[in-house]
C-alpha cells in the first residue's frame, strides 16, 4: 500500500512536471530557444487565475483566463523579443545565445512585474476539489481527489495535444516549420505565424501547471521556479525534441522523486532530481526518445 | 506572363555569387539555366523565391516585384521553388509532405483533386503514402518535391538540380514528367541544371552562366550544336 500510494503521488506531481515539460519542448522544437520565461510566463498566468478565484471563487473560470493570459504572454514574447533578436542577429555564436539570455531577462523582468502588483507575500487558493487522501478501510492514502483531478487534467492535455499534432494541418505546419523551417516555408506555410502559435499553446499549457500546482504549494512571485527546472529535467530525460518524450520524462521524474522521498530522505527533495536525471542519461546519453545523433535542424 | 530579371546582383558570404544577370522567361516556356558547381544556379533561385536577398538589380513575375518578399506570399502568386537536396521534410510521412504543399489552398476540394493527378502522375508515392520521407529513394524525392509544388497550382516553376545525384535512367524519367508537366499544364519552368545534355533536351532556350556571369543564351537546340560552348561549359 506505501508503494502503490508513492506511485500515484509520483504520478500526480509528474503530470503537473510534464506539462511544463511539454511547453517547454513545444518552443524548443519550434523556435530553438530554451525558454526560462516560461517560469514568468506561468507565473503571471497563475496570478491573473489567483485574481479570478478570489473575486468569484470559480477554479474553472480561472483556468481557461490562466489559459488565455499565458497564450497571449506567450505570443508576445515571440513576437515582441524573439523575432526581433533573430532578425537581428544573422548569424554567429550570438544568434544562439541571445534569444535564451533574453528569456532569462524576460524572466526577471516578469517576476518584478508580478512583485509590484501582487507583493511578495505569499497567496493561497483552494483547490476545486477534497485534497484529503482518498481512505480504503481504516488507511488513508495521501493521494487525493485533487491528484486524480491533476491526472486527468494533464493526460486530456496530451490527448489534445496528439490530437492537435497528428490530425489537424496546424499540427502539421507545426512539425514541418520544427524540422524544416526553409522547405515549410517554401511550401506556403506561414511558418513565423505558426511558431508564434507553438509558443502561444506552449503557455497556455506552462498556465494549466501553474494553476494545477499552487494549491498544493503557494503563490509567490517565485514559487514556479522550481517547477521549471524540474520541467526541464524531464524534457531532458524525454530526449528534448519528442512531446510523448516531455511525457514519459515527467512521469519518471515525478515517481523518481517520490521513491527518493519516500524511502531514501526528504531532504533529498532538489538533488533527487538531478540524480534522475544522471542516472537516466547514464543509461540513454539522448534521453529516452531521443535519437543518438540528435534531428539536423 | 513573363518572369524578367534585369541587371541582377547577388552576394554570398564575401564573393559576388551572380554579377549583372539579365534573362526573361515567357509564359509556358521551359528555360534551362546551365552552369558548373559554383556558377550562381542556386543563389539565383534562391533570389528569386526570396530565401535570400539581392544586392542590387530587380525581377518581377507578370510585372510584379518578386524580390525581398517572403518566400510563403510568391508560392500564393504561384511561384512554386522545389529547392535542390533536402526537398522534402524527412521526418513526415509522404502523405504529410504532399498534404503540406495545400494547407495554405482555401479551395480544398481542388487541394484533392490535384493531390489525385499528382499521384496518377507517380504512382510510386501512392505505394509510398504513410512512409516516412526519408525512406524514399533519389528519384522518389524528387518526385515528392515536385509533386509537393505541384498541388499549389503553380504558374511559375524554379527547379533546382532536379538530377543532381540521380542514376540515369531516373534522371530521364524526371525530366520526361518535368516537360510533360510543362505542355500538360502550361507552366512556366525555369530549370536550373548541370546535366547540360539532360536540361536542354527538354528546355526551349538555354542560357549559360560561369562565375554569376551570363556567358551564352541561344535556342536549347543551338547550344547543343555549338561546338565551342559545349567544349568550354557544357562537358561533351
Amino acid at each position: 500500500m506505501r508503494l502503490l500510494s508513492t506511485l500515484l503521488i509520483g504520478i500526480s506531481s509528474g503530470s503537473i512536471y510534464a506539462l511544463m515539460a511539454l511547453a517547454l519542448v513545444l518552443v524548443w522544437r519550434s523556435t530553438r530557444v530554451v525558454n526560462f520565461a516560461q517560469a514568468g510566463q506561468a507565473i503571471a498566468s497563475t496570478y491573473l487565475g489567483y485574481v479570478v478565484i478570489t473575486h468569484t471563487n470559480n477554479y474553472w473560470l480561472a483556468l481557461p483566463v490562466a489559459m488565455i493570459a499565458g497564450a497571449l504572454i506567450g505570443a508576445l514574447s515571440d513576437i515582441l523579443l524573439i523575432r526581433p533578436l533573430n532578425r537581428r542577429i544573422a548569424s554567429g555564436p550570438v544568434k544562439e545565445i541571445a534569444p535564451v539570455i533574453a528569456t532569462l531577462g524576460l524572466l526577471g523582468l516578469i517576476r518584478s512585474l508580478v512583485g509590484v502588483i501582487w507583493g511578495g507575500d505569499l497567496k493561497q487558493y483552494k483547490a476545486p476539489v477534497s485534497i484529503n487522501g482518498f481512505t480504503f478501510g481504516h488507511t488513508t492514502i495521501p493521494f487525493s481527489r485533487f491528484n486524480l483531478l491533476i491526472v486527468f487534467t494533464a493526460v486530456a492535455v496530451m490527448a489534445i495535444f496528439a490530437f492537435i499534432f497528428q490530425r489537424t494541418g496546424l499540427g502539421l505546419a507545426l512539425r514541418a516549420s520544427a524540422f524544416q523551417p526553409e522547405i515549410a516555408r517554401l511550401a506556403g506555410v506561414r511558418v513565423d505565424l505558426v511558431r508564434t502559435v507553438g509558443w502561444a499553446i506552449a503557455g497556455a499549457t506552462g498556465a494549466i501547471a501553474g494553476v494545477l500546482i499552487t494549491p498544493s504549494t503557494s503563490l509567490s512571485p517565485n514559487s514556479l521556479d522550481l517547477l521549471l527546472v524540474l520541467g526541464f529535467v524531464s524534457a531532458v530525460i524525454g530526449g528534448l525534441e519528442s512531446l510523448i518524450g516531455a511525457a514519459i520524462g515527467g512521469a519518471i521524474l515525478g515517481i523518481g522523486l517520490a521513491l527518493i522521498l519516500e524511502y531514501v530522505s526528504t531532504s533529498l527533495a532538489f538533488p533527487a532530481a538531478f540524480i534522475v536525471l544522471m542516472l537516466v542519461l547514464i543509461v540513454k546519453p539522448s534521453g529516452i526518445l531521443g535519437s543518438k545523433a540528435g534531428r539536423d535542424a | 506572363m513573363s518572369l524578367e530579371v534585369k541587371n541582377l546582383f547577388v552576394r554570398h558570404e564575401s564573393i559576388e555569387a551572380i554579377h549583372d544577370l539579365s534573362f526573361s522567361v515567357q509564359s509556358g516556356e521551359l528555360v534551362a539555366i546551365i552552369g558548373a558547381n559554383g556558377a550562381g544556379k542556386t543563389t539565383l533561385l534562391r533570389t528569386l523565391s526570396s530565401l535570400k536577398s539581392p544586392a542590387g538589380g530587380s525581377a518581377s513575375w507578370n510585372g510584379r516585384d518578386i524580390l525581398n518578399k517572403k518566400p510563403e506570399d510568391l508560392v500564393r502568386q504561384g511561384i512554386l521553388h522545389v529547392s535542390d537536396g533536402k526537398t522534402v521534410i524527412p521526418e513526415l510521412t509522404v502523405k504529410e509532405n504532399l498534404s503540406l504543399g495545400g494547407l495554405w489552398r482555401k479551395d480544398k476540394q481542388d487541394v484533392a483533386h490535384a493531390t489525385n493527378e499528382v499521384l496518377e502522375l507517380f504512382p510510386i508515392l501512392s505505394e509510398r503514402a504513410s512512409q516516412r520521407a526519408d525512406t524514399l529513394s533519389g528519384g522518389e524525392r524528387q518526385m515528392l518535391a515536385i509533386g509537393r509544388a505541384l498541388i499549389a497550382r503553380p504558374k511559375l516553376l524554379l527547379l533546382d538540380e532536379p538530377s543532381l545525384g540521380l542514376a540515369p535512367l531516373i534522371i530521364d524519367q524526371i525530366f520526361t514528367a518535368i516537360n510533360e508537366l510543362r505542355n500538360r499544364l502550361g507552366l512556366t519552368v525555369l530549370l536550373v541544371e548541370q546535366n547540360a545534355m539532360g536540361a536542354l533536351g527538354i528546355a526551349d532556350r538555354g542560357i549559360i552562366i560561369n562565375l554569376g556571369k551570363l556567358v551564352a543564351e541561344a535556342k536549347a537546340k543551338d547550344l547543343i550544336n555549338d561546338p565551342g560552348l559545349s567544349a568550354a561549359y557544357l562537358g561533351f
